[in-house]
């Protein structure tokens, strides 16, 4: 234990009576007293706090700081205006992930990347080596920096009794430099959830000054601290990828699903030649949606998908799901049984259950 | 957290022994808070026989499942049926409502249970 990172809330979790997990190397919350059902519940119904000051934060600046990015990574952020964020992956010649990230553009020279906790070295090293003849700085802010995510639809309103910026002109996937609860921060519309809220990143020193003051402004209007537990629920209904799961160095973006990301016509970037064959050869396999039919089945990550007793898949995430009251999952499926309606078989402790191939996302908020 | 009157096994199953050679089977607060939200039990069926250490059901929480494993032998005489509609209840009072097996006890209780205060230093030692 004594190896784990911490985040500077480290103290203010064990106060609040937290259940911590190492979680990729950090001393991370997975629930707190309340249990991952009623935070989930509290998310969707009206908000929670997570601490994601485990995230890591890289800057890119310089002049070649746009161009470099754009070849970098596989969406097109040329298009980003100052303000704006995009949901993106640093891609292997294969197409394959070495992460996926958000990509902030404060200036025309100078982005801020967000990164996943487990993988700030492995990234760190993978972007200053790709830099290489480009007239670039990179910095990783990682330590100096903290962050947490008020999410939920009564985010707004209760981040907006603390800060001086107007967070209705804020819009999905914008951010904006101001206070929050009178300390600089950067606050951005985005999330891990599904639902509505903010990212608010401060300096590491005043991270519990924020969690304590957001908290403090939620007291009576249902607000709670959400730990991993949830987030990983309410990202799975929202089928938001999760790296080493739907995205792997053996998962490319378009078998993940993530197309959308993937800009084949913007020029050339890392990954560009094999994405473009993998499209026009046709995908062999597909990450989709399903439910199991029986109550007694919850499909767990790893979990094979069989056919006539072989193997011809595998669960990439898999749990009850809170909101919808059914078992759902994520799985790589052959293209053949992608298809909505499609059944599938999955092996849970022996026995081949029989699931469903659903749309997805499994849920969307209103 | 630890009721002195019951017995425990290392893989966090209580028993509690009603003198008339049945006994109720359930799971500990430990392990009910190491499993959190439990959203599912899997029993065997009245009238199954089981040999002590034998895997007799599974426990779903949201994030993770866990096998469950017969103190003694013994046969089945009822499964709490109230877990179906209410999983809840292995989490709100893991000793109460939330027991999970009626079982007819095959000859006496094993002398590898342990009591309260064994159980106790077992888990202590686990959580740290």
């Amino acid at each position: 234990m004594a190896d784990l990172k911490k985040t500077p809330l480290n103290a203010a979790h064990r106060a609040l009576g937290a259940k911590m997990v190492d979680f990729g190397g950090w001393d991370m919350p997975v629930q707190y007293p309340a249990g991952i059902i009623a935070e989930h519940q509290a998310v969707r119904g009206q908000a929670g706090l997570f601490d994601v000051s485990h995230m890591g934060e890289f800057r890119v600046k310089g002049p070649d700081a746009l161009r470099f990015l754009d070849w970098l990574t596989p969406n097109a952020v040329s298009k980003l205006v100052d303000g704006q964020i995009h949901y993106t992956g640093f891609l292997t010649e294969r197409g394959t992930f070495v992460d996926d990230l958000l990509i902030y553009r404060e200036a025309g020279d100078d982005f801020l990347l967000v990164v996943n906790a487990g993988n700030i070295d492995k990234d760190f090293a993978w972007v200053e080596d790709k830099a290489k003849g480009f007239e670039v700085a990179v910095t990783n802010e990682s330590d100096a920096t903290g962050q947490v995510a008020l999410q939920g639809p009564d985010a707004e309103a209760i981040l907006q009794g603390l800060t001086d910026l107007e967070l209705a002109g804020i819009g999905y996937y914008f951010f904006k430099r101001g206070q929050v609860a009178g300390i600089p921060c950067l606050v951005s519309r985005t999330g891990y959830t599904g639902e509505d809220g903010f990212e608010i990143y401060c300096a590491a020193k005043d991270s519990e000054a924020i969690w304590n003051a957001v908290l403090a402004a939620g007291q009576g209007k249902g607000l709670v601290p959400a730990g991993l537990g949830c987030r990983n629920t309410l990202r799975l209904e929202s089928k938001m990828a999760l790296y080493g799961h739907e995205i792997s160095d053996e998962i490319h973006a378009l078998e993940a699903g993530l197309g959308w990301i993937v800009k084949l016509d913007k020029g050339d970037f890392l990954g560009r030649e094999a994405l473009q064959k993998a499209k026009d050869a046709g995908l062999p396999r597909k990450v989709v949606g399903f439910r199991t039919l029986e109550k007694r089945d919850i499909a767990r990550d790893g979990m094979p998908v069989v056919k006539d007793g072989a193997q011809v898949g595998f669960v990439t995430s898999g749990a009850p799901s809170p909101t919808l009251g059914q078992n759902i999952g994520l799985a790589m499926v052959p293209a053949g049984d992608a298809k909505v309606g499609s059944r599938i078989f999955i092996e849970i402790r022996g026995k081949a259950a029989e699931a469903e191939v659903i749309p997805t996302p499994f849920y969307k908020r209103k | 957290m630890y009721p002195a009157e019951l017995k425990y096994t290392k893989d966090h199953e209580w028993v509690k022994d009603l003198g008339d050679g049945t006994a109720l089977v359930g799971i500990t607060h430990f392990a009910q808070d190491a499993l959190g939200d439990v959203v599912f039990v899997q029993l065997p069926e009245a009238g199954s026989s089981h040999a002590q250490h034998d895997e007799f059901g599974t426990v779903e929480s949201v994030k993770t499942v866990s096998e469950l494993f017969m103190p003694m032998a013994c046969e089945v005489i009822e499964a709490n049926g109230e877990l179906e509609a209410h999983p809840e209840f292995v989490n709100e009072d893991p000793y109460g409502k939330g027991w999970m097996l009626k079982v007819k006890v095959s000859g006496a209780l094993p002398a590898d249970l342990l009591d309260a205060k064994g159980y106790e230093a077992l888990v202590s030692a686990e959580s740290h």
